[in-house]
């Protein structure tokens, strides 16, 4: 006899916007960004909670989204790449990681950016050794990291008084 | 990857949590941070077909201080701890905290769900061996408080009943002439370590009066280097008393191959360990701020 998993009703604010749900119990929150709300700016890498391409913002912490149950994020805010963006104006982390070479392939680009955002919302003067805690859980496989780095600092200086 | 599917239920209190899960029987597990039990129910080696969710339960998430001890609610997020200026008063614990793993995970996994796992690669165990470390469990029966020490009877296993669970981690404050240190060694950060060691000394001036060494990463649980800590304990530490700590820490090891390294490679690296250990103990048994982060490779 196959058992019934019923679903759960979840709400969550998703760059600022509310979504009611209905979802499998076992539904990644990566798989609600992606399949159901068709945000698929947030990538899947490794699926095992190693390269951070899944990184998002939940709750003003970056998480690794392919290891967060859609319906742990119930009640929580969401911040995903499309969620950098205003009015049409790149966010400052976006224009800096362009203007410094800051990705090639893209693939990492988006996790990487939310680990900085989490990075600069508590400290807007990272030391070096401050962005390379941030972003130890991003694997990039393109860059070699330096550009990123320097991506970083310069997503700071933009980003300081603003 | 999908895990297999389950049934979700909330619990609001740690009470009702403990409730749910004697009602549900034994293919039902309690879920709090996901950071181990996601990622093995994703690959299929745990298929439970109940979750309780715990990380909803007010209240349950807290680091505060009572008299002469740090106290831990289970659900304290690894970042949190790191964060946290009070639990900044034993150095050892931020050592510890901060390199777990990756921010991301650090946001996510829990002290509790760290010790209930007992991951023989897992950090936390390791460190709070060195403290009076006790934990507040809670089951259908009620309330218990264990030591650490005898907590973990096997890799993956505890003495915990299968519908009890730990409320509360309660470290004792060492006192002052005590100092601590934990150092791990990785390839790199969203994994566990390679090595790993910490060391809790009591000084009287250039004399150690007690020693607690543990070597992580080691064998099936957490060892404890006693003769390491012999070799300290009453002596003035000197680079003679340290080479034999070392000696003993290279035998008491008992780590097995894998990608990671080879035996010889890992008992020579937590003697190594060790040794540095030992110095930044000793600094701040004398009152010195010491700074101390995994080591990578
Ligand atoms: C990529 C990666 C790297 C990691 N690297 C490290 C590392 O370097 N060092 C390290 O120590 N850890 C590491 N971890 C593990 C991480 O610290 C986990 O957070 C931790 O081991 C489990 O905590 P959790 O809250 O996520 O528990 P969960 O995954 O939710 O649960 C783990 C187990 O404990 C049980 N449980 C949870 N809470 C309780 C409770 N309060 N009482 C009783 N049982 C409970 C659950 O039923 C489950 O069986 C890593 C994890 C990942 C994914
Ligand atoms: S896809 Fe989530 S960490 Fe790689
Ligand atoms: S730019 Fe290609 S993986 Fe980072």
């Amino acid at each position: 006899m196959p058992d019934i998993f019923e679903k759960v009703a979840i709400q969550l604010k998703v760059n600022g916007k509310t979504h009611s749900l209905t979802v499998e119990p076992r539904m990644l929150l990566v798989e609600l960004l992606r399949e159901a709300l068709d945000l698929t700016g947030t990538h899947v890498g490794c699926d095992t909670t190693y390269c951070g391409a899944c990184t998002v913002i939940m709750n003003g912490a970056a998480v690794k989204s392919c290891t967060v149950f859609a319906v742990q994020a119930d009640g929580a805010e969401i911040t995903t790449v499309e969620g950098l963006e205003k009015d049409g104006k790149l966010h400052p982390i976006q224009q800096a990681f362009g203007d410094s070479f800051g990705l090639q392939c893209g693939y990492c680009t988006p996790g990487l950016m939310l680990s900085t955002l989490q990075l600069l919302s508590k400290n807007q003067q990272p030391s070096d050794k401050d962005i390379r805690k941030a972003i130890a859980g991003n694997t990039c496989r393109c860059t070699g990291y330096q550009n990123i780095f320097k991506a970083i600092q310069l997503a700071a200086q933009n980003t300081k008084g603003a | 990857m999908y895990p297999r599917p389950f049934h979700y239920h909330r619990a609001s209190s740690l009470r009702e949590a403990v409730t749910m899960l004697s009602q549900l029987g034994e293919d039902a597990r309690f879920l709090a941070g996901g950071q181990s039990l996601i990622p093995l129910m994703k690959l299929r080696f745990s298929n439970p077909s109940h979750l309780v969710d715990l990380s909803f339960v007010p209240g349950a998430a807290y680091i505060k201080q009572e008299r002469s001890a740090l106290h831990f609610g289970a659900l304290t997020r690894h970042s949190e701890i790191e964060n946290s200026a009070t639990a900044a008063m034993l150095p050892v614990l931020h050592d510890c905290a901060a390199g777990i793993a990756d921010v991301q995970v650090r946001n996510r996994g829990t002290i509790g769900g760290s010790l209930a796992e007992a991951d023989p690669s897992g950090d936390w165990a390791t460190v709070l061996l060195t403290q009076e470390t006790e934990l507040r469990c809670l089951g259908p029966s009620g309330e218990r408080t264990v030591p650490l020490r005898g907590f973990i009877t096997d890799a993956y296993t505890t003495v915990l009943g299968h519908d009890e669970l730990i409320q509360e981690v309660i470290v004792r404050i060492p006192p002052p002439g005590s100092g601590g240190a934990y150092l791990a060694f990785k390839r790199s950060a969203p994994v566990y370590p390679t090595a790993s060691v910490a060391v809790q000394l009591t000084m009287d001036g250039g004399v150690c009066k007690d020693a607690v060494i543990t070597l992580g990463c080691v064998g099936l649980t957490v060892v404890r280097s006693e003769g390491s800590e012999a070799a300290l304990r009453g002596h003035e530490i000197d680079d003679k008393a340290i080479a034999a700590a070392m000696e003993a820490a290279r035998a008491a090891a008992d780590p097995q191959a894998d990608m990671r390294g080879s035996v010889e490679y890992k008992r020579v690296l937590v003697a190594a360990l060790l040794k540095r250990a030992i110095e930044i103990a000793m600094r701040r048994a004398r009152g010195e701020q010491v700074e101390v982060s995994h080591i990578y490779a």
